[in-house]
């Protein structure tokens, strides 16, 4: 594996980080614009594919271990859902954002809101794509190459 | 009627109908459980066009905002994107369902009655909104009669984008009388079919990843074969109506035949404990491995 | 916060908060008493929602502060209420009960997990029965359906038919999910909106058009897939049959009945019964469905072998009684409908219990499993006879009372052939529940063989208490509520007043 597909290792390495630049654009832009925390979560998930693919699943286990996905699923769905009963703490219904800074004149609080919300929606969706491609790719092969 | 008119104005229902009968055919027809996840795939995707094609305004743009057009709200200290978008989503809503219809039923005597519905839900739902939105202390009730505003010209002035645009400009803005309104396509549509699209992934996910596991349980993913394996596992022969004897004593453990073998080495993964306890099937490797 | 506003959102938000905590957990201990906590919570706030309903009427909630029709809201009157009070309460009895059962039948690393779709399932059926936007119905439908697939095919490491079971469940369920969404996609564009009350009000009084029929005919359909009425139930017995046996409890209970709850609400509330053609399908299609549910469910019951299976097309076969009273369309109808859902999920979870205690001891669920089950596990069989009469409608049971609410409501419309037919089918579930009761009392425990010993070749002992306290509780409501009528009757009247006369 080593010397084996240079091309693809360096490109790789050449492509890996913008591509988690690119979600993290997407995360953020998600509030005005285009974008969002499910698209986020898929192309920043779309990078580790794309380690795992060319550097097997184990390689990329060891960069993200599972236990990890699996916080960020949980915390992910915490952010997205406490978001929401942060603001009943606050007095008001749930998923009034306006709750969160009070006496806005431009409703920020709507986009803190929105912002904290996406962001969890973008962690367990990265986490849960992820946590898909190793139980898919890392099962036991039961053809064995040889077979086909 | 023109019976070629007919199909051809309402293409969008078409191509939803075509593609729905091609999935569920495919559902329904197919054996191979991963064919039958991509009819499941299709079936849904024909239900996605069809959200998406009665969420279409003629003129409009996708529904997104416009950087300038916000730029210009904020300045006015009008709120942000969301308020304005909640104000637009009516607009386009209200637009979107006569526009169908205007389309659909054409001539034909429903045609009223869509009218009637629709213009009853304009009016009802701006007034909700704008009660709801001083209520709710979101934004100041001119922008909200600004979008109450949109909805009623667009509907006066079908045509004239920019026309209408114009007047509803100026009616919410009144200073701004240049800004030009853009015409949006109904964002509610494809809000929803952004969700169902998500369910639609999970459930394909889910679907997959039970034919991996059957795959690993049985050896096969045909459905055929996967009836005859749990038929001999059962009755010791893989149709039914064949077993005479078996079925004799359908309670009675143990004198179903043995049948070690059949069922491939998928069985040392889901070894059958039912099975075991009552002497039925083969499934002695034990299971204890499936995680 | 004042927890009374928050009132409908809180059974929702507390286990979309905390259930993926379980996931972290660190064995399966600690992830079933969490989802003790948060069951037990969700079951404490529906009970209060309840009590409030009862108090002041219709609650309306709207999310984040939007107005309906706009925004979403939660719509909580009695109807939902009371299904919501079914749904958590048997989820808050399952959980406690589940974890002795549910150890035995799945991998203990699956644990964590199996807590975590539970958790998610109630929240998903909870959030069906709760929300007054329809397409927030879907969601949720989706919620809980997703999960509940998961859970079934947990079955798997004992009877890998349970995969199969859960495959046809998922594509049977989605296509019904998706039909319900071609069905929304027509309402909205007829009436320009998605809120329950908002489309009601647009098409009240307005004339019908085949837009409209045609959106009704697909929710109808889509949901009797969920709901496996009669001749649309072909995933549930598997389904039923291999799943672990607590999740059996749990979805027989709760899950079909959510999507009867949707059928009628939409039934009534959303499209109301003045449309001609509602009318027509309700006597024409729903009637002839549910009575040739309520005999086919019966009888393929008599010839079943597991138990668990038995269960399951007696379940056709009530939904068939549910769906009869929806049918007559009448106040009296409704109400009997609502009675006998809640009633139904008290007794068919406390049957699958007592099943699942045999399934512990004995790791099995035919039939063979009950002989002479009194002298093994007295109390388990008890509850099952007890639960048994309760399916058949004994008097002072709560099978009676729906029973006699159906009858009446039939009379009422003037249907006596059809009061004579329910009385008939019940007299096959005398069949049915008799042939296994009379294994239980009359034949002796066998002496030799695999099932003369439990699971671990020892003497078969009773289930432990933390099973058969649940159990209990619910064999005791089957009981109580049988002979305090008024309770469910008079909650269940009284939502069907406001479901189909419009008052409160």
């Amino acid at each position: 594996m080593r010397d084996e597909h240079l091309i693809l290792r360096v490109m790789m390495k050449v492509l890996f980080a913008p591509i988690i630049l690119f979600a993290f654009y997407v995360q953020f832009h998600g509030d005005y614009g285009p974008g969002g925390g499910f698209q986020a979560g898929v192309i920043f998930a779309v990078a580790f594919i794309l380690h795992g693919l060319i550097y097997g699943v184990g390689a990329t286990r060891r960069a993200l271990p599972q236990g990890a996905l699996t916080a960020m699923m949980a915390v992910g769905v915490f952010l997205y859902a406490g978001t929401g009963a942060v603001t009943m703490l606050l007095g008001r219904n749930l998923l009034a954002y306006d709750a969160l800074v009070p006496n806005s004149t431009h409703h920020a609080g709507q986009h803190y809101g929105i912002l904290v919300v996406e962001f969890g929606v973008g962690m367990a969706v990265a986490a849960t794509m992820l946590t898909i491609f190793y139980h898919f790719a890392g099962r036991e092969p039961e053809i064995r190459d040889e077979d086909w | 009627m023109d019976p070629f008119q007919f199909i051809v104005e309402r293409y969008n229902y078409w191509i939803f109908i075509v593609l729905m009968m091609i999935g569920l055919y495919t559902v329904i027809a197919r054996g191979n459980l991963v064919k039958k996840i991509i009819g499941l795939n299709i079936f849904q995707t024909s239900v996605f066009i069809y959200y998406i094609s009665i969420g279409k305004i003629a003129g409009g743009t996708a529904p997104i905002y416009l950087p300038g057009d916000m730029y210009r709200r904020m300045d006015h200290g009008e709120g942000h994107g969301g308020d304005g978008h909640g104000g637009d989503d009516h607009g386009g809503d209200g637009h979107g369902a006569e526009e169908v219809h205007g389309v659909e039923h054409g001539e034909e005597k429903s045609h009223g009655d869509a009218e009637a519905l629709h213009a009853g839900d304009a009016n009802a739902s701006n007034a909700l909104y704008a009660g709801g939105g001083e209520e709710a202390g979101h934004a100041p009730a001119a922008d909200l009669h600004g979008g109450a505003a949109n909805v009623a010209s667009g509907e006066a002035d079908h045509g004239g984008a920019t026309q209408g645009g114009d007047a509803h400009g100026a009616d919410a803005y009144g200073a701004a009388a240049d800004f030009v309104e853009p015409i949006y396509s109904n964002p509610l549509p494809h809000v929803l079919i952004l969700t169902a699209i998500v369910v639609g992934i999970a459930t394909t996910a889910v679907g997959l990843a039970l034919a991996v596991r059957i795959r690993e349980a049985y050896g096969t993913i045909e459905e055929d074969e996967l009836e005859d394996a749990d038929n001999i596992a059962e009755f010791g022969v893989a149709d039914p109506r064949e077993r005479a004897d078996a079925q004799s004593a359908p309670a009675g453990g143990g004198q179903a035949p043995q049948v070690s073998g059949t069922r491939g080495r998928g069985a040392k993964l889901a070894g059958d404990r039912l099975g075991e306890r009552l002497g039925r099937g083969a499934g002695s490797e034990n299971g204890g491995g499936a995680a | 916060m004042i927890i009374a506003d928050q009132l409908p959102v809180l059974p929702i938000i507390t286990p979309l908060a905390l259930a993926p905590f379980t996931l972290l957990m660190p064995n399966g201990r600690a992830a079933h008493l969490w989802a003790m906590a948060v069951t037990g919570l969700s079951f404490l706030f529906c009970a209060m929602l309840l009590a409030q309903v009862a108090e002041v009427g219709v609650i309306s909630y709207q999310l984040g502060d939007w107005a309906p029709p706009l925004g979403i809201e939660y719509r909580v009157d009695l109807a939902n209420a009371l299904v919501m009070l079914l749904i958590s309460g048997v989820a808050a009895l399952v959980a406690p009960f589940s974890y002795e059962s549910i150890r035995t039948e799945i991998d203990d690393r699956q644990l964590p997990m199996f807590y975590t779709a539970f958790q998610i399932c109630m929240l998903g059926l909870l959030g069906v029965v709760v929300t007054g936007d329809a397409f927030n119905v879907f969601v949720f439908l989706e919620i809980s359906s997703l999960s509940t697939y998961a859970l079934v095919a947990l079955g798997g490491r004992l009877d890998r038919r349970a995969l199969t079971a859960s495959y046809n469940y998922l594509v049977m369920g989605t296509l019904g999910a998706t039909f319900f969404v071609i069905g929304l996609g027509l309402i909205y564009q007829a009436t320009g909106t998605l809120n329950m009350a908002d489309i009601r009000a647009q098409l009240e009084g307005s004339p019908s058009n085949s837009m409209v029929e045609a959106s009704f005919a697909f929710i109808v359909v889509g949901m009797g897939l969920k709901a496996a009425a009669f001749p649309m139930h072909l995933w549930m017995p598997n389904a039923y049959t291999y799943a672990p046996s607590a999740v059996s409890a749990f979805i027989a209970a709760a899950s079909t009945k959510a999507a009867v709850y949707v059928l009628i609400r939409f039934t009534f509330t959303v499209f109301g019964t003045d449309f001609e053609f509602i009318q027509a399908m309700m006597t024409y299609i729903l009637t002839t469905v549910a009575l040739a549910g309520m005999f086919f469910g019966s009888l393929v019951a008599v010839f079943q072998s597991s138990v668990k299976r038995m269960l399951a097309y007696s379940s056709v076969g009530q939904i068939g009684y549910m769906l009869l009273g929806l049918s007559f369309g009448t106040e009296a109808g409704v109400q009997a409908s609502l009675i006998h859902l809640f009633n139904h999920g008290l007794m068919k979870a406390a049957l699958f219990m007592s099943v699942a205690c045999v399934m512990l001891r004995l790791g099995v669920h035919d039939c063979a499993g009950f002989h002479g089950l009194t002298k093994r596990m007295p109390f388990t069989a008890a509850a099952f006879i007890f639960a048994g009469l309760s399916l058949i409608g004994v008097p002072l049971t709560v099978g009676f009372v729906s029973k006699w609410y159906l009858l009446q409501a039939a009379f009422e419309v003037g249907r006596a052939w059809a009061g004579f037919l329910i009385v008939a089918s019940s007299l096959i579930a005398v069949v049915y529940v008799g042939r296994v009761v009379e294994l239980i009392l009359l034949r002796a425990p066998p002496e030799e063989g695999p099932l003369s010993a439990d699971v671990n070749g020892e003497p078969v002992r009773e289930a432990p208490l933390s099973m058969l306290i649940p159990m209990w509780l619910l064999v005791a409501a089957n009981v109580y509520f049988g002979l305090r009528t008024d309770v469910t009757a008079g909650l269940a009247g009284r939502a069907a007043s406001a479901l189909v006369g419009g008052g409160q």
